[in-house]
């Protein structure tokens, strides 16, 4: 076995892989903040008594969450020129992810939205509150704390995920380290350091999360 | 200009053969492996337990595409000369292997403690223990979370695709590419997909509806 391992083109190169992990957690932050939004947005439709509104959202998630991320993001790069948004690659990853996340976050906010009592809703109105402010302050927000560590664990996710996106070139790690491997060669080098620095990236989300939830949430409710 | 006919379509079909194939091979395997995992996890020795708390840990904090990539060029550093589909399948195994071993190691915690007392009172030693007793029990505790892991597995085979590997995802490419329609392609790929991980999901989640009722 004559194989000598030369990190030299990784170490020259390390500069641009903080940049793309910073790619890398731009992106998965932005998908997130867009995933929360369709996750709310997709829970009011969701629980709606009206048939017509939530149904296209029980089709949406389960065709989301049964087809891969790659043949979604693929359809979106595809179709987005289609309705006639031209868009660089990076934000048509984000938006993907956005959408990908979406479907998973309806169903980790309903779930926590299912575990208010509905006593909760009838003291709120009790006390004069409007049904707005009864949504936001007394369901919304305690069933987001509910639901912290499960979106949580999905930012994680969508946070490896976003390494498909490197197959329509989005700006992320692993796309930098694609053009560091096609010019050195030292495939293996370059993709072993770089699954080292996603290991770092998502136990330092995980760690930060915790602390974040026993420095704030620890108590039950506010 | 050739247009989606046929021909194509059997070409997706062929597709989504090495798809369903590799599925079925990696979760075969990993089913194997994944229970040394989830043993070795659960074994109460501390280096052995360790060394599968951090082999879960590390296939459960890294991209998939990433593992792929570690294994097909890490076979050929290491002198195996594989073809393409036997390092993706080499990859998924070991990924299903992680995966399995950390679901089945929350089923075997999640066995009352009394379950393994009384099975050592009764005088069996741990192969029968486990076998007879504690995996039994598990196992239906974790079937929900291993069917969806399947349905995990059958989306994750798309990454093949990415290094080259022929599967459903890949020979939609190449179509798209032939015919230049990339939508309709996507949009039926997409459809092919949905076909086979939807009936597994809507099982997963009646087991768990089922498991729900039965516990309570």
């Amino acid at each position: 076995m004559g194989y000598h391992f030369d990190f030299t083109p990784v170490i020259l190169g390390f500069p641009d892989l903080l940049r793309g992990c910073a790619g890398t957690l731009g992106l998965a932050a932005g998908g997130m903040v867009i995933a929360i939004a369709i996750g709310i947005c997709g829970v009011i439709l969701r629980r709606s008594r009206v048939a017509l509104l939530r149904w296209p959202v029980i089709a949406f998630i389960e065709l989301i969450r049964n087809t891969p991320f790659l043949v979604q993001i693929y359809f979106i790069f595809f179709a987005l020129p289609f309705i006639g948004m031209r868009l660089n690659p990076t934000f048509t990853a984000l938006i993907a992810l956005g959408i990908n996340g979406g479907a998973y976050a309806i169903e980790i906010i309903r779930g926590g939205v299912d575990s208010i009592h509905k006593g909760q809703v009838d003291a709120g109105l009790a006390l004069g509150l409007r049904r707005v402010q009864v949504f936001w302050l007394v369901v919304l927000i305690p069933a987001l704390r509910a639901v912290y560590p499960s979106l949580t664990s999905q930012f994680i996710l969508l946070t490896l995920t976003t390494s498909i996106a490197s197959a329509i070139s989005a700006y992320e790690l692993t796309a930098v380290a694609g053009v560091i491997e096609s010019n050195s060669f030292r495939s293996f080098e370059v993709y072993g350091t770089v699954t080292v620095l996603y290991l770092a990236m998502s136990s330092l989300l995980m760690v930060l999360f915790r602390r974040i939830a026993a420095r704030h949430l620890a108590y039950p409710t506010k | 200009m050739v247009a989606m006919g046929g021909p194509q379509f059997t070409f997706l079909l062929r597709g989504l053969g090495w798809t369903l194939g590799l599925s079925v091979m990696a979760f075969v395997l990993g089913i194997v492996s994944g229970l040394a995992v989830a043993l070795a996890r659960t074994s109460g020795w501390r280096p052995l337990a360790r060394l599968a708390a951090g082999y879960i840990a590390v296939f459960q904090g890294t991209p998939l595409l990433m593992q792929l990539f570690v294994v097909y060029y890490g076979l050929a550093l290491a002198g195996l000369a594989l073809e393409a589909w036997q390092a993706v399948a080499i990859g998924f195994t070991l990924y299903a292997s992680a995966f399995l071993g950390e679901i089945w190691r929350g089923s075997i915690d999640a066995i009352p403690r009394g379950q393994t007392d009384a099975a050592r009172a009764l005088g069996l030693h741990y192969v029968p223990r486990m076998k007879d007793v504690i995996l039994p029990q598990a196992l239906r505790i974790s079937l929900p979370a291993t069917v969806g892991f399947l349905v995990q597995l059958l989306k994750g085979t798309s990454l093949a695709a990415i290094v080259g590997f022929t599967e459903l995802t890949r020979a939609g490419s190449i179509i798209a590419n032939q015919i230049f329609e990339p939508l309709l392609v996507f949009g039926i790929v997409g459809g092919l997909y949905f076909a086979v991980c939807w009936p597994l999901s809507l099982y997963g989640a009646r087991l768990e509806r089922r498991l729900a009722v039965a516990s309570r």
